[in-house]
């Protein structure tokens, strides 16, 4: 059985943060872009888009906390 | 934030999860098939086939089509011509007025190259048609569209909470921790608080906008009431139309007057949107985003001039807008698979919460916005038996 997260000081809000904004800001990005302009690089904003996809795909691999 | 912050947000958190969950729920998945309904409708065979037209094949003019269409549904009259923004087909409805309902018109696609019928696509095509129904109105008409607008209010306001109560819990937790090695429920508190976080911002578009599109109708009565009636003020007291002119003089006029757009819609006089001494030819851009917003043009039915052309008001054209961004319709089948897999991710984080709801039911308030304010490391109560 393991234990919860090693490091268990608190964390600013910043840092709290820090991982969902960054998604939030890809997937904005690739929203808007997506419908400013078409063409090949449709799949590189639809990947943009797919960012939180893909966190939750590594966290999911990853191993217990 | 103190606890009693923390509670008050938890509260809201719960109390707009639980009213709105099982609609939203009901979104998702019967907005999953409708992400793909033109695939679907092309692989159950309802989009019609086009035939190779052989180089310099004479094309048929609007006017002649729009005579073999009415004659093929005698005693009826036209309503609008829609064109499609990719093929060459447009179809034609009529119905018994300019005054009939939907449900009444009768749709014909036709190929703009020979004039050809196409085969009608059935308006009611069970299961998409059911998901479609279903998503816009849960079949109560526009009351069930505003209620489902509704219930997005509370989605936003669910998120908002969410983002607040995220902060606390995880506080002493790294991004993506998932405790799988503890209680069921933490596990799935975890999954829900990851999933949850991690697709906030596609979820607020597509639930913002949803929202914004249930005003559809509203939107439009007053766009008819406003600009569309302030365009045709100069013949509010003309005398009855005496007779329909030209369609492909109209369209000439209209070109004209937007040289670098296509024509989109016509609507014929007398009907929803357009007044009775005018066809409105609707407009559409060639760019990405001008091809989704159209542009009405008013042409004497008569005499084919231009009596006035406007772009739609700021709102309207931020409506146009937002429907991509709602159905995930505009980046090809790539955007469309991911639009799909964040749909199924939201399905989870709807259905977590539920869960998570009906495992803590019994447990105290106190001791919820405990397990927060504790940063999400707080010992799990064993299970009761």
């Amino acid at each position: 059985m393991s234990g919860p997260a090693r490091d268990t000081r608190p964390r600013p809000a910043t840092r709290i943060f820090a991982i969902p904004l960054l998604l939030a800001l890809a997937s904005g990005v690739g929203l808007v872009a997506a419908l400013l302009v078409d063409g090949p690089l449709d799949l590189l904003w639809s990947l943009a888009v797919a960012t939180p996809l893909l966190a939750v795909a590594r966290a999911a691999r990853r191993r217990s906390a | 934030m103190t606890r009693r912050g923390i509670r008050r947000w938890y509260l809201v958190h719960k109390w707009t999860s639980l009213i709105c969950t099982a609609f939203m729920l009901m979104l998702c998945v019967s907005g999953l098939p409708l992400i793909f309904e033109h695939e679907l409708d092309h692989l159950l065979g309802y989009e019609a086939p086009l035939e190779t037209v052989a180089p310099g094949t004479p094309t048929p003019s609007l006017d002649s089509i729009i005579a073999e269409v009415r004659a093929s549904r005698p005693g009826e009259v036209m309503q609008y011509l829609y064109f499609e923004e990719d093929r060459p087909i447009v179809t034609a409805a009529t119905a018994a007025s300019v005054e009939s309902p939907p449900e009444e018109v009768h749709l014909q696609p036709v190929d703009l190259r020979t004039g050809a019928f196409l085969p009608v696509r059935p308006l009611r095509i069970g299961i998409i048609d059911f998901f479609y129904t279903m998503h816009e109105s849960m079949f109560v008409g526009l009351y069930g569209t505003f209620f489902l607008g509704a219930m997005g209010v509370l989605l936003l306001l669910a998120i908002v909470s969410g983002i607040v109560v995220y902060a606390p819990f995880m506080r002493r937790l790294d991004f993506g921790t998932i405790r799988r090695g503890r209680s069921k429920r933490l596990r799935w508190l975890d999954i829900h608080n990851l999933t949850g976080i991690a697709i906030t911002a596609w979820l607020v578009v597509v639930g913002a906008t949803g929202v914004f599109n249930t005003l559809d109708a509203p939107l439009a009565a007053q766009w008819r009431a406003g600009q569309l009636a302030e365009m045709t003020a100069p013949y509010r007291d003309a005398p009855p139309l005496r007779r329909l002119g030209s369609v492909d003089a109209a369209v000439a006029t209209a070109r004209r007057a937007s040289p670098d757009m296509d024509v989109s819609l016509i609507m014929f006089p007398g009907t929803y949107f357009a007044p009775p001494h005018h066809y409105n030819v609707f407009m559409r851009g060639r760019t990405p985003v001008t091809s989704r917003l159209i542009k009405p043009t008013l042409v004497d039915a008569e005499t084919a001039a231009l009596t006035d052309t406007r772009d739609m008001p700021l709102h309207i054209r931020a409506l146009f807008l937002s429907r991509p961004l709602h159905f995930g319709d505009y980046g090809g089948l790539p955007l469309k698979i991911v639009w799909a897999l964040l749909d199924i991710l939201a399905i989870v984080v709807l259905a977590s919460g539920i869960y998570l709801w009906l495992g803590r039911r019994g447990a105290a308030l106190d001791r919820r916005v405990e397990e927060l304010v504790a940063g999400g490391t707080m010992p799990e109560p064993e299970p009761a038996r």
